[in-house]
Formats: structure tokens, sequence, C-alpha cells
């Protein structure tokens, strides 16, 4: 066969080279592997969503609509143990990051094929185990298994939910590992550090979070388990176990964990500011190092989880001093974005739509993040609906958004496949509204005064209450509409072509879906990334 | 050159030497399964980390406690066995030189001396540690008959020496199964002088578990010991 014809009709494509469940669940190729985590948290994504509505339900009267409040903290705890560990975590990593990366690198897979399949069987286990645990009975921890309160005093199924944490960990750990090195390792031919896209640069950084913090993580269950089961003390403050110590090691991770859920996400907003402005990103390597930051400073800052556990105040100042310097190579990334905006000649295609809702909300969740890290507000906010709304708007109005709008940016890369554009622009405004309406309540109740993890509240609440929920239910409608079309877009939709945001990157100068190996040639790099004044040249783009 | 063509060339070039398709050559490869390997080294080292922190924190905490703990372990049955896995690292030093040179019988020697001497370490461990400290009712939550001071600090103690050295003999349960595969592939003639990748990133783990142990001896066994 001749190099022309394959050129010509390239039909042989990584989604149709082999058929059947067994080529798929056997399969080492990273854009398969990429499928089958999206499948994945896809569910997972599910189950979350019906726990929160039921919640929302419940909180419609302040006695509560429908729920015991056993049942009540089983859902809340359940709804965020799956959310985080389940779904964000993995998310942009490992759906975009496993689909983009090798060809973000001009390299034909990861570095390690099989460990990367083995990542995925893995998170399987951990996920079905957690899934085991909702179906026996529930968890009512809370997402933070806070000891002894998990360690001693629940008769639930704490321990299937911890080991299906501990499990999925190990999966993120390997991913982080594979992506690291293939990232040092792989790059193809004059790829320098300084050409790479931002996205895979915010890959880099999560994924030394997911190297340093997860073990911390899963050692920190473990050891809550084995006090569980030996009933031995470690945490116990029975048997001289300290509780806080487990504080401190659960938010040595899972604070630079919230980092992992909103690096990458900026990653890939940095892949869409420039493509939908034309322009190229301003500021390349001050973005490129924000994100180093963020991930080394991200570690130092675990205690303003803690202000109010009792550690000493000098541990507060430094923490809280710590925590307002994360808010600067953040700041800066907004910056940089929206210095690329700013004259450029911007086109609202919905992957856009999500990248301007990203830096509105991020930037809110941002800024109400400096009122939690300053000590004395946090004292009169926490474990409120304040700190709801704040993580909601980092992590579902900043991760989410990120996610949604990478997966409409690259579906055409993924499937060779257009969906329809008005349904996603009017999908990508009502997430936008109905978001805004379920959670900025929150900040005002939060600030009245309204606990969290409560299934009933004083009366004074409600109004406020039956706003957010009717938002809860237009962001739903909002979450559902992308998964109609979309589906129908894989199998129906128009050809896409290999480049049809005419974008610079590498990823898009390989046909759509690509053949197993990424590339017909291994390319070889000779520019910088977002050459977009080059197109306004005229010079085509592949 | 037509692409699939040299494609399948280059597949099959690749087969013969034992270079995977993701990768170029075998430098390449070699490369990224060394920093793979000490990817992987570094978040054990978070692991261990994490439970050593702990250990440390109470350790400060409940002095005396930790101490009379700390007296309760046999000390030179521990020596004993630091020395067999010393031992145990040079064999695999070996080992690895006898790949890198191509030297198939010393190679699979040198393994299955590290075997036994891991064994070696493992029986001394639970036998004559492990099942001998749980029928003197120091294991905590199982068989705890320990009545002395402070108590639960001492239990506490006793916890973290399960823990740490369970964990560290979870490893090298792990690593003598690993060198059952490897010896196997060495009898089988997989590794030349050209290819001992395997054998060398075994190496790496192999000597960490050594150091680990290391950490632990003094700081379990030494703690406080008076001569
Ligand atoms: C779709 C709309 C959503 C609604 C209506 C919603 C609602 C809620 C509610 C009512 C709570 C419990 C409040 C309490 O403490 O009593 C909660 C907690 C939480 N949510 Fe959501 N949520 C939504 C989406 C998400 C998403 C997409 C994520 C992450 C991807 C997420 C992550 C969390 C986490 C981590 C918690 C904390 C759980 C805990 O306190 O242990 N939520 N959410
Ligand atoms: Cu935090």
């Amino acid at each position: 066969m001749s190099s022309a014809e394959v050129a010509i009709e390239p039909r042989i494509h990584y989604l149709n080279v082999d058929y059947g469940i067994k080529s798929w669940l056997l399969t080492t190729d990273h854009k398969r592997i990429a499928w089958l985590y999206l499948m994945a948290i896809t569910f997972f994504f599910t189950i979350g969503g019906v726990a929160a509505t039921l919640m929302r339900l419940n909180l419609l009267e302040p006695q509560g609509l429908l729920l015991e409040p056993e049942t009540y903290n089983k859902l809340f705890s359940i709804h965020g143990i799956i959310m985080v560990f389940f779904f964000l975590v993995p998310s942009i990593p490992a759906v975009l990051g496993n689909f983009l990366l090798p060809m973000m690198l001009g390299a034909r897979d990861v570095a390690f094929p099989r460990l990367n399949l083995l990542s995925w069987y893995i998170f399987m286990t951990g996920g079905s185990l957690m899934v085991y645990a909702v179906v026996a009975g529930g968890v009512d921890t809370g997402w933070t298994f806070y000891t002894p309160l998990s360690s001693l005093y629940l008769n639930t199924h704490v321990m299937a939910a911890a080991g299906g944490v501990f499990i999925a960990g190990f999966s993120s750990i390997l991913t982080g590992l594979n992506f690291v090195v293939t990232i040092h390792k792989m790059r193809a031919p004059g790829l320098t550090w300084f050409r790479l896209p931002l996205f895979v640069w915010s890959m880099y950084a999560a994924s030394i979070i997911f190297i340093i913090g997860t073990p911390v993580v899963a050692i920190s269950l473990a050891l809550m388990g084995i006090e569980r089961f030996f009933h031995v003390g470690i945490f116990d403050p029975a048997l001289g176990g300290d509780p806080v110590l487990f504080q401190h090691l659960f938010w040595f991770y899972s604070h630079p964990a919230v980092y992992v859920m909103i690096l990458p996400s900026m990653g890939v907003i940095s892949e869409l500011i420039p493509t939908f402005s034309k322009k190229k990103i301003f500021g390349y390597h001050f973005v490129a190092f924000s994100s180093i930051a963020i991930a080394a400073i991200g570690f130092l800052v675990w205690g303003h989880h803690m202000f109010v556990s009792g550690q000493s105040v000098y541990a507060g100042l430094v923490f809280s001093a710590l925590s307002m310097a994360v808010a600067i190579p953040s700041a800066i990334k907004v910056f940089n974005w929206t210095a690329t905006l700013y004259k450029g000649s911007i086109s609202y295609e919905a992957p856009m739509l999500y990248a301007l809702g990203f830096i509105g909300l991020f930037t809110i969740g941002g800024l109400t993040g400096l009122y939690l890290a300053s000590m004395g507000l946090d004292q009169h906010v926490h474990d409120t609906y304040f700190v709801i709304a704040h993580f909601h708007y980092i992590m579902v109005g900043g991760a989410v958004m990120g996610y949604l709008g990478g997966i409409h940016y690259w579906w055409p890369k993924m499937t060779g496949r257009l969906y329809p554009d008005g349904w996603a622009r009017v999908a990508a405004i009502i997430i936008f509204v109905g978001f805004n309406l379920t959670f900025f309540p929150q900040f005002i109740l939060g600030y009245l005064g309204m606990p969290r993890r409560y299934a009933v509240y004083p009366a004074e609440f409600h109004t406020l209450n039956v706003v957010s929920t009717a938002g809860a239910s237009i962001l739903g409608l909002g979450y559902i509409i992308p998964l109609i079309y979309l589906a129908w877009s894989a199998r129906y939709g128009p050809i896409a072509g290999p480049n049809p945001w005419k974008s610079t990157g590498l990823e898009w100068t390989t046909s759509s879906p690509p053949i197993t190996h990424n590339f017909e040639e291994t390319p070889v790099v000779t520019e910088e990334p977002y050459g977009y004044d080059r197109l306004a040249e005229g010079i085509p783009v592949a | 050159m037509g692409m699939i063509a040299s494609r399948r060339e280059y597949q099959l070039h690749n087969t013969q030497t034992a270079v995977y398709e993701q990768f170029d050559d075998r430098t390449q490869q070699h490369e990224a399964s060394s920093l793979g390997m000490w990817i992987f080294l570094a978040t054990e080292i978070m692991f261990f980390g994490a439970v050593f922190t702990s250990y440390t924190v109470y350790r400060n905490l409940y002095t005396t406690a930790f101490e009379i703990g700390s007296h309760h372990l046999n000390t030179p049955i521990g020596a004993i066995n630091t020395a067999v896995l010393i031992c145990s690292s040079l064999t695999m030093a070996l080992a690895v030189h006898a790949a890198q040179t191509g030297k198939r019988k010393q190679l699979m020697a040198y393994l299955v001396s590290t075997m036994l001497l891991g064994c070696v370490f493992l029986f001394i461990k639970f036998v004559l540690e492990w099942i001998h400290d749980y029928k003197e009712g120091f294991a905590p939550g199982l068989h705890w008959t320990y009545a002395g001071p402070h108590t639960n600090q001492v239990a506490m103690f006793f916890c973290f020496y399960f823990i740490l050295t369970g964990i560290h003999a979870t490893h090298m349960i792990v690593g003598e199964g690993i060198m059952v595969v490897l010896l196997y592939m060495a009898w089988k003639g997989r590794f030349s002088a050209e290819r001992y990748n395997p054998i060398e990133m075994f190496g790496l783990y192999w000597h960490f578990v050594d150091i680990i142990w290391i950490f632990l001896f003094p700081l379990l066994y030494l703690l406080g010991a008076h001569f």
C-alpha cells in the first residue's frame, strides 16, 4: 500500500482497528483507555448527581422534605466521596490527559501502556468497592473520614468506602508516574520544555501532586482502617491518640488534591482561550511556571482546613499567610487569560463559552477562598454553606466547566465528528445560569449562619434554599443535554476533519480520529506553541 | 517510503531488539523505565513517610512509654536480621553486575542467594519475633496482656511496630515473588549484556526495601537502649 492512498483514505483509525468488547477491555492504546475512563466517570458522576438531587429536594422544606437525617448524612457522604475521588480527581487527567498527552508530545503512546490499562482496572476495583459500600448501606463520615468518628463510632461501611478510595489512589499514583515519565522521555524531536502546550504543563504539575500526595492519604486511610479493625489507638484520644494528626495527614493530600481538580482544568482553559481568540497566549512562561508554583505551594497550606481544630495560633497564622500566597499564581493565570482575550478576534463557540464561564466562576471561588484563608473570617463561616458555595464554585464552577469545555473542544478529535453547535451553546449557558442560581444563594446562607451537613434548618433560610434547589434543577438539565447530543454526535454527527477549530497544537495535525499510533510519521517541532499570529499572516496549518 | 510498510519494518525491528512499540530505541526505553522506577520509589518514601511522621510525633509525646516498648523487642535478633538484609543487598548488587556482563549462571546463583537471604529474614521476623511477641501478649487488639505503666501508650508503640515492620515485610514478600519471575526469565535466557533492564530496576527496589529497614531498626529497636 502506498502512502498516498493512506493519506487520502485514512479510514483505519483507533476506533475501528479492532472490534468487540475484548479489544476494548484489553487495549493498551491510550486513546481507548481514555474512553474507558470517560464511561466510568460519567457513571460515577451520575450517582453523585442523583445524591445531590435528593439532598437538594430534601432541603426544599425547613423540616426536610423526604429524608431521615441519617439518610441525609449518608447521601452527602456518598456525594462528596464519589464526586471527589471518583469524578473530579480522575476526570481531566484520566480522560483528556490520557487521550491528548502522547499526541501533544508527538509520541506513539504513553511510556507504559500496560501500566496505563492496569490503572484503569485498579480504578474500577476501587470504584466497585465504593459502589458496594453505597448499596450495602452507605457511610456517613463525610468525604473526609475524620477519626475517631470513622474509626470507632460508626457501624456502617466505612471500611469498604475507605478501601475503595485507598485502591483508587493507586490508580492516580500510576497515572501520575506514567505521565511524568512520558513528558520527560517521549517528546518529539524539537519539542523543548518551553514549546510544550500549557495543558501538558498542567498535567505535569497535577502528576507531581498525584505522586507525592496520594501515598499519604492512602496510608492515613490504612491507619484509620487498622485502628477500626483491631481497636487499637492511633488517632483515638481515649487511648492517647491524636485525631488532629489524622486531619494533618488527610489534608496534606486533600488540599493539594483540590489543585489536582483545578490545575488540569486551568490547562484546558489555557488551550481554549488562545484558540478561540486567535492569539498567542499572553505570558506563556508565567502560565507554565504558575502551574508548578501552585502544585508546590499547595503542599504547604493544608492547615487552613484546621483553623478551628485546636492547632496552635502560630500554626494557624503561618497556614493563613501561605494560603494567601497560593492566590498569587492563580491570579497570574487569570490575568494572562484576560490579557490574551484583550483585542483578540474572539469567537463564541461552545468550548469558549465554557472557558469564559470558567474564568468568571473560578474568580468568584478564588476570591472567597481568600476569605476562608484568613483565620478570623473562617472562624465565622467555618462549616457553613459559605464553604459549600466556595468549593462548589471552584470544583464545579471551575473544574467541571473546564472538563466540559475540554470535552467539547477535543470531541471532534476523539470521535471524528461534530456536535450540534446551537445545542452545545444553549447547554453551556443553561449550566452557567443554573450553577449561579444554585450556589450563589449558598454564600448568603452561609454568611447568615446556616451550617452545612444538616438535613433540617431554621425557617428563616427557606426562601434562599428554594432558590438554590430551583437552580439545581436547571443545572441538572444543563448536564443532561450534552449527554444526549454528544451520544448522538458520536454516531451521526457530521464529519469533522482533522482541524475544525483551526488550532495550532500537534494533536490537530493528525487525522480525526487518529490512527492507533497517532502520527503517520513522528513530527518534528520547530516552533513555539500557539502560533496564531502566523495564522493571521495566512500560513495554513494542517 | 510508504508509512504502513515502514511501521511494519519498524515493529519487526523492535521485536528483534526487544524494544516496546512506543519507544524509538533501547536508550529511550531504558531511561524511561529508570525514571519510572525512581518515581515509584519516591511514592514509596511518601508512603512510609506518613507512618514515620506519625511515629515520631507520638514518640515525642510519649517518650518513656515508647522506650519501655522498645525494651521488649529483641535487639540482638533484630541486629542479626539487619546483617542478613545487608548481605542480601550485596548479593543483589552482584546479580545486577552479573546481568550487565551477561553471565547467566552467576546471575541465577546470585538471585537465588538473594531470595534465600530474604527468606531467612522473613523467617526470623515471623517466627522468632512476631509469633514470640504475640505469645508474650504484645499484640494490641489481638492479644494484649502487658499490664505495666503507660499501657495505652506502650500499645501504641507496638501498633507502630507491627504496622511498620508489617508493611516492610509485605514489600519483601512482593520482592520474593518478583524474583521468582526474574529467576525463571533468567533461566529461559531472556537476559543478556544488552537486555538486563528488569534486573537493574528490581535491584533498585530491593535496595530501597533494605534502606527502609536500616531506618526501622534504630527507630524501633535501639531507641533508649542501654548498653
Ligand atoms: C450538580 C449540582 C450539585 C448540587 C446541587 C450539590 C449539592 C450539594 C449539597 C447539598 C452538599 C451537602 C451540603 C451539606 O454539607 O449539607 C454537597 C456537598 C458536596 N459536594 Fe456537591 N452538589 C453538586 C455538584 C457537585 C459536584 C459536581 C461536585 C464535585 C465534582 C460536588 C462536590 C461536593 C463535595 C466534595 C461536598 C462535600 C461533602 C461533605 O461535606 O462531605 N458537588 N453538594
Ligand atoms: Cu485547602
